[in-house]
């Protein structure tokens, strides 16, 4: 590690938050073993994808402003475990913001310190070997957003490419979307159990006994798919994979 | 545009249990995906071009009004006449005042997708002539009497025995001319072959436009567009406003893309270059062919609303299909669950562009806002942003359903409130682990029962990460 960042602030999104907090725990484990000072402003909620997406602006700037407050008080780099929510912070939030007199400056400072968890170790921190041990066979779904959005297309690679122990499986059509889609699934869940349908298949026919990614909204998308098959295939954010020794 | 009475929903229901169209969309989209992406591989320039490409569209729509004045100009010198069509019904009264004032029977029409917004094969058949479409696809889509379900493959939704029957049916083919794909060819090549030399007027699209010269550019695989601009006396190019380059060198830039993005060829194999009407000197030809008189309809429809809205830089598309066959929510769906003539994700943005978004407020929904049809798209058109944009128009509108409204103001309440939506969340988790089996949940509630429809939902964890991080740290 060669930078001389001692600090970061996390950003655990609410799935992770409410949802799967052991994720936020591996994430935790990793930065601090790294030797960063990890804070974690608790009054953190949900960063306004959800209502982002499905068109309702006015909602979502709201909740962009009281995130932008929640994360004003430290200027370190903003680390979050999830490529969609990078996204929206890092791309939405500036775009959303731009005409707001008293916001549109903080939400370009807040994007440019702000980073998918990854992203942070191999690009910020230039580390890629977490000297991680772990055991199975493991494919990994690349998460669109975390992809197309933000370039996340070799540093998961790299990281999950150092873990002893592993057997690396290829995921057919790793890159295609898994359907989820936020509230999409929802509202067309006939069109999203579809596309679901058929990365289950390609899942089940990677011949890996576990399944990884940067997302836990992918993650848990696939994961009640594949409990709905009485599928046994574990799934797991891949903080878990780089914490285990 | 009408829009039918079956729901959206319904008709993807329906796409969703047809077998045969899963089939068919896997094995096709499957290629061209493939070929698209083999294609740009096998080109070194290929990221370049696409900047270069998408450099030449955003420059001439910025400056559309003066580059379609300086096309005008160039079409009329070189001895072709230029129509203005605002709206379809205009168009239609154009081309078929032409057609009537010069007494056409029979049309020959090569593949447009203006000509699909326009509904001209009804206006010139009300008006007792013969269209016959003459792209293959088109054919078959005609013969069948079904609209295309894709913008460059119209009947990538039919097997090769869909269309054996159809051959049997409609042209009475025998077992010898169904032998393979080939003989079946040969066929309709041979059906076509007569309609051309019989025809009167020939209808094209036009791929692109060159403003500098006033030439039509069209490209095809099967030669149709040489034959339908070439043998009858009269050529009616249809043209969207949008379709023009300044330049044949910018033309050059599109075609090296085109064909690659749209299914993987290096280039098609017909491109064909259309400056004026055949040449005469001293009222005689002095080429070998070509029509005695060209008519270009330069045609609106809802352009110009585009044009001075967010979403202008849909109007750079090429129509390459490339973002059709990239979306998941396509090779679902296919075309036909749209019910417009442009599909996928370019036609989730062009359509409610075109005819508002009141009636076609599902479109932009339908996506799971991957990227897949940006990644592809040859000139990097920002489609995502753009179908989020019409989402918010739609939720100004107050398009969406009420539940929905009520809910995310409630979250948003709950979000900017860190002890409501903590309390809330606590309560949540409380109940979602009582009617959780093992942490996962069957059954939701309401709206929500979408989701367990097609997969469980995880119950929320016992302690939240805040609350351990709170306990642990003390904090
Ligand atoms: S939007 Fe882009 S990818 Fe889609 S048809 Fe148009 S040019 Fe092709």
């Amino acid at each position: 590690m060669t930078t001389d960042i001692k600090t970061v602030q996390l950003f655990v999104t609410c799935l992770v938050d409410k949802f799967f907090p052991e994720t936020g725990l591996a994430v935790v484990d990793i930065l601090e073993e790294l030797g960063l000072t990890v804070e974690f402003p608790l009054a953190q909620t949900c960063c306004g994808q959800p209502a982002f997406n499905a068109g309702f602006w006015d909602d979502a700037r709201a909740m962009a402003r009281y995130t932008i407050d929640v994360l004003a008080p430290s200027d370190a780099p903003i680390v979050i475990p999830s490529g969609s929510c990078g996204d929206m912070i890092i791309h939405h939030y500036v775009d959303l913001l731009a005409d707001d007199p008293d916001y549109a400056a903080q939400a370009r400072a807040v994007s440019a310190r702000t980073y998918e968890f990854t992203q942070f170790l191999v690009d910020v921190l230039g580390v890629t070997d977490l000297h991680s041990t772990a055991t199975g066979c493991i494919a990994y779904h690349a998460s669109c957003h975390g992809l197309r959005g933000l370039g996340l297309k070799t540093q998961p690679r790299q990281l999950l490419d150092q873990v002893a122990g592993i057997e690396p499986k290829d995921l057919p059509g790793s890159e295609e979307c898994c359907g989820f889609g936020g509230l999409f699934a929802v509202k067309m869940s006939q069109i999203s159990g579809a596309i679901l349908q058929r990365k289950l298949d390609n899942i089940e026919a990677s011949g890996a006994d576990t399944i990884t990614g940067t997302d836990v909204s992918c993650l848990m998308h696939i994961a009640g798919g594949l409990r709905r098959r009485g599928s046994t295939i574990n799934v797991k954010h891949i903080a878990e994979i780089l914490r285990e020794r | 545009m009408a829009v039918s009475n079956v729901t959206f929903y319904e008709r993807v229901e329906e796409a969703l249990h047809d077998r045969q169209l899963q089939t068919a969309l896997d094995i096709s989209t499957t290629r061209f995906t493939t070929g698209r992406k083999n294609a740009l591989a096998a080109l070194p320039e290929a990221e370049a071009l696409r900047d270069h490409a998408r450099r030449i569209r955003a420059h001439t729509i910025a400056h559309l009004d003066r580059y379609l004045a300086q096309f005008a100009d160039a079409v009329e010198q070189t001895g072709g006449q230029v129509h203005w069509a605002e709206t379809a019904a205009e168009a239609n009264h154009i081309v078929a005042n032409l057609a009537l004032s010069r007494n056409v029977k029979n049309v020959v029409k090569s593949k447009s997708m203006v000509s699909e917004e326009l509904h001209l094969n009804q206006t010139l058949e009300a008006h007792g002539m013969r269209v016959v479409e003459t792209d293959l696809g088109e054919y078959i889509a005609q013969l069948a009497e079904e609209k295309p379900s894709h913008i460059i493959a119209p009947v990538i939704h039919k097997t090769r025995e869909d269309v054996a029957n159809l051959f049997r049916r409609k042209l009475q083919a025998t077992d010898e001319d169904l032998t393979d794909v080939p003989h079946m060819t040969a066929l309709a090549r041979r059906v076509l072959r007569n309609e051309f030399l019989q025809a009167d007027m020939g209808v094209s699209g036009c791929n692109f436009a060159v403003a500098e010269t006033g030439s039509i550019c069209l490209v095809t695989n099967e030669g149709n567009g040489r034959l339908t601009t070439t043998t009858p006396r009269l050529h009616v190019a249809l043209m969207g406003m949008e379709r023009l380059v300044p330049t044949m060198e910018d033309l050059g830039v599109m075609l090296q893309i085109l064909a690659r993005s749209a299914t993987g060829q290096k280039t098609s194999v017909y491109t064909n270059i259309i400056t004026g009407p055949r040449r005469t000197a001293a009222g005689q030809p002095v080429e070998p062919d070509g029509p005695d008189e060209l008519h270009v309809v330069i045609i609106d429809n809802g352009r110009s609303q585009i044009l001075g809205s967010e979403l202008a830089e849909i109007l750079y598309c090429i129509r390459c299909g490339a973002c059709l066959n990239a979306c998941p929510v396509y090779q679902q769906i296919g075309g036909h669950a749209y019910n417009s003539v442009y599909q996928g994700p370019v036609g989730s943005v062009v359509t409610p562009g075109l005819y508002g978004l009141d009636p076609w407020h599902e479109l932009p929904q339908a996506s799971t806002l991957c990227g897949a049809c940006r990644e592809v798209c040859p000139v990097r058109i920002n489609i995502p942003r753009m179908l989020l944009k019409l989402r918010s128009e739609a939720v100004e509108a107050g398009l969406n359903p009420g539940w929905l409204k009520w809910s995310l103001g409630l979250y948003r309440q709950a979000v900017v409130r860190p002890s409501k939506y903590h309390f809330g969340s606590q309560l949540t988790s409380w109940i979602s682990q009582k009617v959780a089996d093992n942490g996962w949940i069957k059954n939701l509630p309401g709206p929500l029962s979408g989701w367990t429809d097609h997969r469980d939902f995880p119950a929320l964890a016992k302690k939240s990460f805040s609350q351990r991080w709170r306990e642990e740290r003390n904090q």
